[in-house]
């Protein structure tokens, strides 16, 4: 079921004509308003008027998640303050976090493309649609949630936590669509489980828009059986908008780039060239219709391919492939983004413990377990176990301000943590595993 | 004062028997051992012979090994032994990190106090109380 028939199935030239005048549109629209691609296009030696054709979008520069932090707070914002409906932003504290903003047309987009994929899993007006994504900063939540509402659906803003109510809810409202992450999918299942429910009998669950992390293809058959639902992949990004950038449709095969909104391109990581199609590469954004906070060939860090050949769908959007990885160093953790450079950060800050760490990333119950291994220094009185359990819990506070996850302290003995003259292996990611 | 040497261990199997080994081969002979236990880690004191050198040995083996300065109350083996002496540091205003008790013959037990204010034997001593001496327990170093 399509929600924008004429967008989601316009033929690729008609489409690739509406992306080259939005592109022109786009590369003056930046030029004029953010200093920033002003000064990126005069040192590529590239102007607005140099777009003639779709091809040219790879004169023009690259934008890095460093480019976002730099800006801090609003300094990439192409919109005056008054303007701006909505802000979002990334994990981290001042300087590492990247602000996103949106206009009230920003937001309508967004939500569009949401709903898109609420139809393409056969549900809309009259659906009940459960949004278990934490609402807040992160873009999850109040995506969903306005992707619902627009859609006709009934939206229950339940954010994550309190899985009994969640399961309860389910079941009495009657639910249609599940919306999360795929590890959170799970915990709601066992729990449904738990509590005596045969949740793909019971329940009145047709399908679960699942996103923010990967989904292995055991996790999502897991989630299948238990739930007695359809998953669909759901992939977005706070800094290129939100959940909802590209979607799977009832085929599950790839996931469809909301093209009218977005330029898709997959490029070598080394040698920043496009790869030949099929190939895997970094996934490079170019937002073309964003009011407040637009993009010019972001790199997602993120590594998939171009799925050649045109779905049975109808969409003619491009599909690319699950997420394979990353060509950073990024984690997800339970569906928050995190780099291990935000751990360093927190742990300078105490002199009491010395500069190593370890971070090991386990499962349990579904659900990420993180636990940061940290030495003390030499003259810390570890002989009183209170001033041992102040520290640990003073770090563990400071990275739940920090990283927005709860996360494990252990103060392991000298000298475990592995010294390395280079690259040290400071996470240990043992999920999947057990 | 005496010596106490106190070790920072993980909770891992084999941790604490190869500290007690790291000792016998450097020909240390150990009085009490007390450990104090969390889920992750313990922090073990001991009493020992020639402590300075266990601490040494101990951090070159790999340990995290220090000396801390604790006070060693003798307590008569009767009934309410400890019960007079609690009662006494419960009226003093002073701030007693941790204690704890270890029997040494039918006479007498010693309770170990950790306490900020090292003046705090003395007031013990014009209780009554008797101090263990050094030498009453291990050899020095």
């Amino acid at each position: 079921m399509y929600y924008q028939e004429d967008l989601e199935t316009m033929s690729r030239p008609e489409l690739e004509k509406l992306q080259l005048q939005r592109l022109q549109d786009l590369a003056q629209y930046v030029y004029d308003r953010i200093p920033f691609y002003k000064e990126a296009f005069d040192k590529a030696g590239v102007t607005p008027a140099d777009i003639t054709s779709l091809s040219d979008l790879t004169k023009l520069p690259f934008t890095v998640k460093q480019d976002l932090r730099d800006a801090y707070p609003f300094d990439m914002f192409a919109v005056p303050r008054e303007e701006v409906s909505r802000i979002h932003c990334s994990s981290g504290t001042t300087g590492t976090a990247s602000v996103v903003g949106y206009t009230k047309h920003d937001l309508d987009e967004w939500s569009d493309c949401f709903a898109r994929w609420i139809h393409a899993a056969d549900c809309g007006k009259g659906s009940v649609l459960q949004v278990a994504y934490g609402y807040g900063l992160f873009t999850g939540g109040l995506g969903a949630h306005a992707g619902g509402e627009i859609a006709g659906c009934a939206v229950l803003p339940m954010s994550t936590g309190n899985t009994k109510r969640q399961v309860r809810l389910m079941n009495d409202f009657r639910t249609d669509i599940l919306a999360c992450t795929p590890s959170y999918a799970l915990v709601i299942a066992d729990e449904a489980i738990k509590e005596g429910y045969r949740p793909a009998v019971d329940f009145n669950l047709k399908a679960a828009i699942l996103g923010a992390e990967p989904c292995s293809e055991g996790m999502r058959a897991e989630i299948e059986e238990k739930l007695g639902c359809k998953v669909f992949d759901i992939y977005g990004l706070s800094e290129v908008m939100g959940p909802g950038v590209a979607c799977e449709c009832e085929y599950h095969d790839g996931l469809h780039i909301c093209e009218d909104k977005f330029i898709a391109e997959i490029v070598d990581p080394v040698t920043l060239e496009p790869v030949p199609d099929g190939e895997y590469g970094e996934l490079v954004f170019t937002t073309l219709t964003k009011e407040c906070s637009p993009l010019i060939r972001y790199r997602t860090r993120d590594i998939t391919r171009f799925i050649p050949g045109d779905c049975a769908c109808g969409r003619t959007g491009r599909r690319i492939d699950r997420i394979r990885g990353r060509s950073d160093d990024m984690l997800i953790i339970r569906g928050v983004n995190v780099f291990p450079i935000q751990f360093a950060q927190v742990i300078s800050e105490f002199p009491e413990v010395t500069s190593y760490y370890q971070i090991v990333l386990t499962t349990k119950n579904h659900l990420d377990q993180v636990e940061l291994q940290v030495e003390t220094v030499s003259d810390f009185p570890f002989d009183e176990i209170r001033k041992l359990e102040s520290l640990t819990s003073r770090i563990k506070h400071a990275l739940k301000n920090n990283l927005q996850i709860a996360v494990d302290v252990k103060i392991v003995e000298p000298m475990t943590i592995e010294r390395s003259e280079g690259k040290a292996r400071r996470i240990i990611d043992l999920r999947g595993e057990n | 004062m005496l010596s106490q040497l106190t070790v920072f261990m993980q909770n891992k199997e084999g941790r604490l028997a190869s500290l007690c080994q790291a000792l016998a081969d450097a020909d240390i002979n150990m009085h009490s051992l007390y450990v104090a236990d969390t889920s992750d880690y313990g922090v073990v004191r001991i009493f020992c012979d020639f402590p300075q050198k266990a601490r040494k040995v101990l951090n070159q083996e790999g340990f995290r090994a220090s000396i801390i300065p604790v006070i060693g109350v003798k307590v008569p083996n009767v009934k309410g032994g400890l019960a007079n002496l609690l009662s006494f540091l419960d009226k003093a205003e002073v701030n007693i990190e941790y204690g704890y008790c270890f029997a040494v013959n039918n006479e007498y037990a010693i309770d170990v106090l950790k306490v900020d204010d090292p003046d705090f034997e003395v007031q013990l001593v014009n209780a009554g109380y008797e101090i263990v001496e050094k030498e009453e327990i291990y050899q020095r170093d």
